[in-house]
């Protein structure tokens, strides 16, 4: 009982996690996906064959250690432009992951670009990473954020980013692509519109976007994106910030040292071309070089695959807990509006123990504030459970994890 | 520990009704921490006379656990001598809830409001006692408690 879009028994071959068994002998049911995906053998032989064959540093060394080195480095970075659309390869920088890419933002153009009384718009579904930098930032510059608000079918209510925008004081709107706690998928086409219309920069958090769904920077016509490698079966410590070329050309460094100079004297230095001004020191060669091996992975299935998998899942995994007692789900009903990202409370059990429980069944849920206290103020909960499929994820996994939580219930005697 | 042993009729029911939950007016010892990990939030406060805890209460929220345990702590040390509850050891509490063999991601929750008390009676005995021996010592007891 597959969906009908990919095969999964040849994709779950390739996991070799899930064939592990946890708490002895229950098989692996792995829904934590939003948090970080399991890691295809295909990625995690790249990075080995680097450290076997191919270990050495990259740009500057002439042997063909470094030469190969070098190429595979490179040639991710061509791959991650293809893969999001993005019309120049200059313009994908490599960083740790989503939260260095938006602090990076942040302090490499916004400390240039954001003065007293600008305002700053973020919404109340973001991840910690995109509300954070901007409370820093906005501390530091006298500045204001505010914050679109979510209603109560888990959607943006732009009209709030409208009221902000009169104001003609917007100098950024930073918003994710998809939340990480109710899966909705964000208009983001129509916040760039309307942004442009007044002239605010825009920074799209494609954390959760990435994996699931295909991305088309050209299209989406923002100004900053972010995402992280493992997220999307790649390895964790790599993420990308893709920036707009004139805007990266205008910002200062984000670190200084190797690399990411021209040329060093006593007391001036004149910036490396782009990307490299931004990737200062030894960057993490091994883990690009993997992140490559995923994208070619998501590629051979196909992203429009993916989405269609994932949305059969959910809506099977919807129907099923919505017939539920005592069940509060959150976010989107209609699927075309969501990802694979189902948060929910069930009774009085707090979503701690309810983990608890269902870990005894091989089951791996996330529970709690899932970096967004901020949305779960608005919720009113202080935490909730989140169940969250990839592409190796099946309907009878869906089914073993209904019956653990109906074992819940029980045990709670609701 | 399995989930039937945790989730005992006896925790369900502290967590669901919870004894001496509230707040004291004008607390001779009055102590707030959380769990960053799964956001659990506890506040004590206690009254402390004729070196007796004369009154103790708690507001809190987060898990049957957390909730659970921290309930069953003020009943243990309710009218009890000063001397004792400073003594009280981890393990008493954990023996006292009946859960012995927690893993470590969750024996935190068990001992959150343990965290709470000692951390306030150490504040008590710097603040209002001076006793500046006895407070070192908690100090120290309180960062070995998880």
């Amino acid at each position: 009982m597959q969906t009908s879009f990919i095969n999964i028994e040849s994709i779950r071959n390739d996991f070799p996690i899930l064939k592990r068994k946890v708490h002895k002998d229950k098989p692996l049911v792995y829904l934590d996906n939003a948090a970080t995906t399991q890691k295809p053998i295909q990625v995690i032989e790249a990075i080995s064959n680097y450290y076997l064959t191919y270990n050495s540093n990259i740009h500057r060394a002439v042997h063909e250690l470094a030469e190969e080195a070098t190429l595979a480095y490179e040639t991710t970075r061509d791959k991650i432009a293809k893969f999001i659309n993005a019309k120049n390869r200059e313009e994908v920088v490599f960083v740790r992951g989503t939260t260095e890419a938006i602090n990076l933002v942040a302090y490499a153009w916004g400390r240039q670009n954001i003065n007293k009384d600008d305002i700053i718009v973020t919404t109340e579904y973001e991840h910690h990473s995109n509300i954070v930098p901007w409370q820093l930032l906005s501390k530091e510059k006298g500045a204001k954020l505010e914050y679109i608000g979510v209603d109560d079918n888990g959607e943006l209510i732009l009209d709030h980013l409208d009221k902000y925008l009169q104001t003609g004081k917007v100098k950024l709107v930073a918003f994710s692509q998809m939340s990480n706690v109710l899966g909705t998928i964000t208009d983001s086409e129509e916040i760039v519109k309307r942004c442009k219309k007044y002239g605010a920069r825009v920074l799209i958090d494609g954390a959760q976007s990435v994996p699931h769904l295909k991305v088309d920077l050209q299209k989406l016509d923002c100004d900053f994106f972010a995402f992280s490698a493992h997220k999307m079966l790649g390895p964790t410590g790599v993420g990308v910030l893709w920036a707009r070329k004139e805007l990266l050309q205008d910002m200062v460094p984000f670190n200084g040292g190797g690399d990411m100079i021209r040329e060093v004297h006593k007391y001036e230095t004149t910036w490396n071309d782009l990307p490299y001004k931004f990737e200062a020191g030894t960057p993490n060669i091994a883990d690009v070089i993997g992140f490559a091996a995923a994208l070619d992975y998501l590629d051979k299935i196909g992203m429009d695959k993916v989405r269609e998998h994932e949305m059969e899942l959910t809506k099977y995994a919807l129907d099923k807990l919505s017939q539920m007692k005592g069940i509060v789900l959150y976010g989107p009903k209609d699927v075309s509006k969501r990802g694979g990202v189902i948060s929910f409370n069930l009774g009085d059990i707090h979503p701690h123990d309810l983990a608890t429980i269902i870990d005894e069944d091989g089951i791996a849920i996330r529970s709690g504030h899932h970096c967004a206290q901020v949305l779960m103020e608005r919720l009113d909960v202080s935490a909730t459970s989140r169940a969250s499929f990839y592409i190796y994820n099946t309907k009878e996994e869906v089914d073993v994890f209904v019956k653990s939580l109906n074992r819940a219930k029980e045990l709670f005697k609701l | 520990m399995s989930s039937a042993d945790i989730y005992r009729e006896i925790i369900l029911d502290y967590y669901r009704n919870p004894r001496n939950y509230g707040k004291i007016t004008d607390p001779d010892i009055s102590q707030r921490d959380s769990n960053p990990l799964c956001g659990d939030e506890l506040e004590m406060h206690i009254n402390i006379k004729d070196d007796k805890v004369a009154d103790v209460k708690f507001t809190g929220k987060g898990c049957a656990i957390s909730q659970a345990s921290a309930s069953m702590l003020t009943e243990l040390i309710m009218g009890k001598d000063f001397e004792y509850v400073k003594k009280l050891a981890k393990e008493d509490i954990l023996d006292n809830l009946g859960l012995q063999n927690l893993g470590p991601a969750r024996i935190k929750c068990a001992l959150l409001s343990f965290k709470v008390l000692k951390t306030g009676i150490y504040s008590y005995l710097v603040d209002k006692l001076k006793d500046t021996a006895s407070a070192d010592k908690m100090k120290e007891e309180v960062s070995g408690i998880y």
